[in-house]
């Protein structure tokens, strides 16, 4: 069990970080979802890998999992989705008024063209 | 008066809340609710202030839920200043945003007390999981805030900052579950007391966490090696919001101080001095050579960050407390220099904010005059603000011992970088004009020009207070040194709200 979630969690990780370091957008939009989800797997099992146990502490019960974590994940899942979402639409505000799709195109020497 | 220390986030929640159900046309009960709002802030930040002014500290538990197991949110010196000045910069800039920036594209102004929101609540957050939080309510309004006004440089920009950024809370997330995995805590209060115990199998992973989760906050900060993403992105975005976002680097600053000198329980961060000296030395060569005024500023703050860690690196209660005196006022020249880069290229059609000489403009002499004196305050030239921090300062670092001396000499040499980088941008700008006036003007935001006299004469009041006010920071510092009262009062059952 401990193996398979450490493999899954590293090949994500790799495969995300991969990803990230592509320099077009669609690759680091992928590449941060993948990340995402490693990070979430990484979250969940930091309270120990637990099977069939309640996440509840009642009289009598001696051994539990711990839910800490899961609300953790929770939160992290839902506020990576909203980044991701928002990502994905900057990217494609980002395409038609730039026309670029490279993550790393413009220079800081550009002065902004603003509308004003 | 027991509800304090929520308020500084439940009043712009709330504002922001209902300006988008009621505002979404009508741009004026926008505004209207936005001066409300941050007077509210101000003066809850005035309360908290005077609350916690003896040393008291008070803890908010959410829910009435005991420490560790509910969200605590604590008030104490630090904490309380850091969020006046969050209130203080954030009412001075709204009379920026209501001249021309609130009406360039929608939402501005939730944005804007989410903005706020965030940056408070990291302030005040005793957990650091709710500081996760409360950071990607910080970062989601900040890439909202970004992109006001669109634009393809400024969305490139901001794109690049956002993936930083996105990878940036991925590693946060990392270090919370490492730390927690091997400490079982996420309150700062309680990791301080649980650190001593934790078996020596589980160390190495505490440490990892501990230490990736500085890194986390040395990138927010923008320290070298973290610091390439900041002035492309500060200097493409709108003035108000890179004015505004002079705060977020603090917020990692501080973040760091919590966690590590608290939570962890280090004795100092005197390990973080060479990278303080390399992030002057590169903040001060990008200014020499920026090629705008707000990539300058974006340059000007990465030097400010490196000063202020010369402060935080040390291990004396006195050098903190100078470096926390300087953070206070890098914030307002950094939020000067911005608004100013702004008016610039708001008010020379063709050039813009380049530092290139052009074509006479309309309130140039004012201009001209408004950057004389924020250069004055950001290379730290009396009678200003940035002269008594870094005075403070040296004076607190002994110069024997080649540490004492490298940082008397980095912090010197870069300080006279900055007078050359800042005076060349200055003489381009505001003296090699030609033409007749009138000719490219596009008149002065008189809304701007407030907000940039507001936040000067921030700068100098700050350096008439500068006694009271460095006696306050080395208290704080000391707590932060000693935080055995911040410990007892957030864990310990006797104290109640």
């Amino acid at each position: 069990m401990e193996v398979l979630f450490a493999v899954l969690i590293g090949a994500l990780t790799a495969a995300g970080v991969y990803l990230c370091c592509l320099r077009q957008v669609f690759p680091v939009v992928l590449g941060l979802s993948l990340l995402s989800y490693a990070t979430n797997l990484f979250v969940f099992v930091a309270g120990r890998l637990t099977l069939g146990a309640p996440p509840i502490w009642e009289e009598g019960v001696t051994r539990f999992a711990d839910p800490l974590p899961q609300a953790l994940v929770l939160t992290a899942i839902v506020i990576s989705f909203g980044m991701t979402a928002l990502l994905v639409v900057l990217a494609i505000r980002a395409r038609f008024e730039a026309g670029a799709e490279r993550s790393d195109a413009p220079a800081v020497t550009e002065r902004p063209e603003v509308e004003r | 008066m027991a509800h304090l220390p929520v308020l500084p986030v439940l009043i712009p929640a709330v504002i922001a809340a209902v300006m988008v159900a009621l505002t979404r046309q009508d741009v004026v009960l926008a505004r209207v609710l936005a001066f409300a709002s941050a007077a509210a802030q101000l003066a809850v930040a005035f309360l908290l202030l005077a609350a916690v002014r003896e040393g008291e500290v008070l803890v908010y538990r959410l829910g009435d839920w005991p420490v560790p197991y509910g969200i605590a949110l604590v008030a104490d010196r630090l904490s309380a200043a850091m969020v006046l000045l969050t209130a203080a910069v954030g009412a001075v800039l709204l009379f920026h945003a209501v001249c021309a920036w609130d009406r360039r594209g929608r939402h501005f102004h939730p944005l804007f007390q989410f903005q706020l929101m965030g940056i408070h609540g990291a302030f005040l957050t005793g957990d650091f999981f709710n500081l996760f939080v409360f950071f990607e309510v910080m970062l989601i309004a900040s890439y909202g805030l970004m992109v006001h006004g669109g634009g393809a440089a400024r969305l490139t920009n901001a794109m690049q900052y956002m993936v930083v950024n996105l990878i940036g809370s991925t590693l946060f997330l990392f270090a919370v579950a490492l730390v927690y995995n091997a400490a079982g805590t996420l309150n700062f209060a309680d990791l301080a007391l649980r650190v001593p115990t934790v078996p020596a199998s589980d160390r190495g992973i505490l440490m990892a966490g501990g230490v990736l989760l500085c890194v986390v906050f040395l990138l927010k900060a923008a320290v070298v090696p973290l610091q390439f993403w900041l002035p492309g992105a500060y200097g493409h975005a709108p003035g108000v919001a890179a004015a505004l976002f002079a705060l977020l680097s603090k917020v990692g600053a501080y973040a760091l101080l919590r966690f590590a000198l608290v939570g962890l329980g280090w004795a100092s961060l005197t390990a973080l001095e060479p990278l303080a000296w390399l992030t002057l030395l590169v903040g001060a060569l990008g200014v020499l050579a920026a090629p705008t005024l707000g990539v300058l500023a974006g340059f000007a703050a990465i030097a400010s960050i490196g000063v202020l860690f010369v402060g935080l690196a040390g291990a004396e209660a006195a050098r903190l407390g100078a470096g926390l005196y300087y953070l206070v006022h890098s914030t307002l020249t950094g939020a000067a220099l911005f608004v100013l880069a702004d008016l610039v290229r708001s008010a020379r059609r063709k050039e813009g904010d380049a530092v290139l000489g052009g074509q006479d403009f309309a309130g140039r002499a004012l201009l001209g005059a408004g950057f004389f004196l924020t250069a004055i305050a950001a290379v730290g030239l009396p009678p200003l603000s940035g002269f008594v921090g870094k005075l403070a300062l040296l004076r607190s670092i002994p110069l024997e011992g080649g540490a004492g001396a490298a940082s008397w000499a980095f912090v010197l040499v870069t300080s006279f970088l900055l007078l050359l980088g800042l005076s060349r941008a200055g003489s381009r700008v505001f003296w090699k004009t030609q033409g007749d006036e009138a000719v490219a003007t596009r008149g002065l935001e008189a809304g701007g020009v407030a907000a940039l006299a507001l936040l000067l004469a921030g700068t100098f009041a700050w350096s008439l207070a500068a006694e009271p006010a460095l006696a306050y920071f080395t208290r704080a510092a000391e707590a932060l040194l000693e935080p055995g009262v911040y410990v007892q009062a957030v864990t310990g059952a006797g104290v109640f709200r």
